[in-house]
Formats: structure tokens, sequence, C-alpha cells
């Protein structure tokens, strides 16, 4: 039982000290990793290049500006949905197997 | 094994609920800016995609080379947590790729080595669900393939011409992403752990269920 509230409490700590340290930093960007790309938003993909000339009316518009925000809150959403209806069907599952287990052991001390 | 797995299960929760606030607090990286924090919940579902194709691996092939019925009910419940964790990789991916490539997908090394790698856990659990009887053995042998091909889709951004960030990246972390990452992975392994134990536990009930009707026929 003490080892287990130690494991609790240890855990707890854990984001705690790291939310701390990170406060403590000092403010600013982090140096951005060499290999990622140069510009966010814009494609650095080497494409085929059209083998015919397209003429259009007007200008092409200016690559978009994709916000970041719903992008971010649309992955993290995924993986506690996901991982939700995860839990959830394994427990639908497990009722299911455990009311089948008890119907079959009283059927066979019956027997 | 309840003794510990209540305490896992209260770790999981903590561990869980407390990253998306330390995620909050890390440090906004200066080309990607806020949607490079996908990469925290992105690269240790992948890790763990990896650790379960593994497991599954193993645990097949003791199955395969020594009829093991325990451990073939590991490899079902590692094999479907290998489609699990390679979902949200191949959905979380995209969603950062869409900002940081201006593509949402692009067929180089690693993109489509690790969809092949999660086609080949989808179509393991399919054999295991309509393949018939002995089918067992013909998925067990797919989860050895699958198994083997973990090296190549690791090791794919360092030897092929690729957009992914390199496997280096990790490593090269600077100090405030790094804690944030390493409690994630913390979060997600311990998520892991439960979740593997809960699914072999279904197929232990499972096992038992086969063999009262049997019992119960006989």
């Amino acid at each position: 039982m003490k080892r287990t509230v130690l494991l609790i409490v240890l855990v707890a700590l854990l984001p705690c000290a790291i939310l701390a340290a990170q406060q403590a930093a000092p403010a600013g960007t982090v140096p951005a990793d060499p290999t990622a790309p140069t510009t966010a938003g814009q494609p650095t993909t080497t494409r085929e290049l059209p083998q015919d000339f397209v003429p259009v009316n007007a200008m092409p518009r200016q690559p978009e500006q994709l916000p970041a925000a719903p992008l971010l809150v649309g992955a993290y959403a995924f993986v506690w949905v996901a991982l939700l209806v995860y839990v959830w069907l394994l427990w639908t599952r497990m009722t299911k197997l455990e009311r089948e287990l008890a119907d079959l052991r009283r059927r066979a001390q019956t027997q | 094994m309840s003794r510990v797995f209540v305490p896992l299960v209260l770790a999981g929760m903590l561990l869980f609920a407390a990253a998306p606030l330390v995620v909050a607090t890390a440090p906004v990286e200066q080309t990607m800016g806020l949607v490079q924090k996908i990469f925290y919940y992105h690269v240790p579902s992948a890790m763990l995609m990896f650790v379960s194709a593994f497991v599954c691996g193993i645990a097949s092939a003791a199955y395969l080379f020594r009829r093991s019925a325990a451990a073939d009910r590991v490899a079902v419940a590692a094999g479907e947590l290998v489609v699990l964790f390679g979902l949200i990789v191949l959905v979380t991916g995209p969603l950062w790729a869409r900002k940081a490539w201006g593509v949402w997908w692009e067929w180089d090394a690693r993109l489509t080595s690790s969809l092949l790698l999660w086609m080949i856990f989808v179509a393991y659990l399919l054999v295991r669900r309509f393949g018939g009887p002995g089918s067992e053995k013909l998925a067990g042998a797919m989860a050895l393939f699958g198994m083997a091909n973990v090296p190549f889709v690791y090791v794919s951004v360092n030897y092929w011409r690729t957009l992914h960030p390199k496997t280096s990246v990790v490593m090269t972390l600077a100090p405030g992403m790094r804690a944030t990452f390493w409690l994630c992975v913390a979060a997600f392994a311990t998520v892991y752990v439960l979740l593997l134990t809960l699914r072999k536990r279904l197929e232990d009930r499972q096992a038992e269920v086969e063999q009262l009707y049997l019992a119960v026929e006989d």
C-alpha cells in the first residue's frame, strides 16, 4: 500500500517538476531543427512539372496561410477519442464475455 | 496482478491528463510554430507501434515454434494495438504535414513504409477474424514479416531521400522540449501496457468461454 501511494505521488510530481523547470527556463524560441522544412505552409516537395501550359485569367493567389491551432487541436482530439473509443470497445466486449462466462458456468454446474 | 494494475491505471490517467498541460508550456519551435507540438503525441505513438509490432512478432514466434497458446493471445492483443497506434500515427502525421510541407501526404519512403506496416497488421487481424480454423498459424507468419519490416521503416528516413525529419531529431531536442517529449513517451507507454494487459485478459476470457462451451457440449 505504501509503495502504491509513493508511486502515485512520484507520478503526480513528475509533470509538476517539468512544468516548474519550463517556467524557470529563459523565455525564447528554440533553434530550428536543421531537418525541418524552411517555410511553414509552403510546399517544399519536388513535384513533376506540368507537361503543358494552362492559361489563367488572373494572377495565381499567394500561398495559403494555414492556421496551426485547428490542426493541433484536431490531432490531440483524435488521439483522445481513438483511445477512449478503444477502451469503451474493450469494456463492452469484456462485459459481454463475463456474462457469457457466468451463464456457461451455471450451465456446467447444473449438468 | 491487481496489486500492480490499479496503481498503473492511476499512473496512466495522471500522466495522460498532465501531458497536454506540459505540452502547452513547452517552447514553441521557431520555424514550424505551434503545429510542431503534434510531435509530442505523434512520435510516442510511432514508438509504441514499433514496440507492439515486436511484441506481436516475438509472441507469434513463440506460438509457431513452441505452440504456446498464451503467447498467441499476447500476439493478438499486440497486433490490435499496432493498428490502434498506427492509426494515430497515420492521422496525426498528415495533420502536421499539411502545415509543415503544404501537403497532407507524400509518397516518400517513411510514409509509404509506415502505411505498409500498418496494412500488414490490419491484414493480420482480418486473417485472424475471418480466416477460419488454423488461421492462427498463417497470421503468426504474417506478424513475423510485419516485425521484420519495423527496422526498415525506422531507418528509411536516414537511408532514402525523404521529407520526413530524420531519427536524430529526438536526440537533438532542446532541454524544454526533451522533458516534455519523454513525459509524453512515459504517458503513452503506461497506457500501452494497460491496454495490452486488458486486451490480453479479454483473450484469456474468450479462451475460457470456448473451453466451457466444449465442456458443456460434452
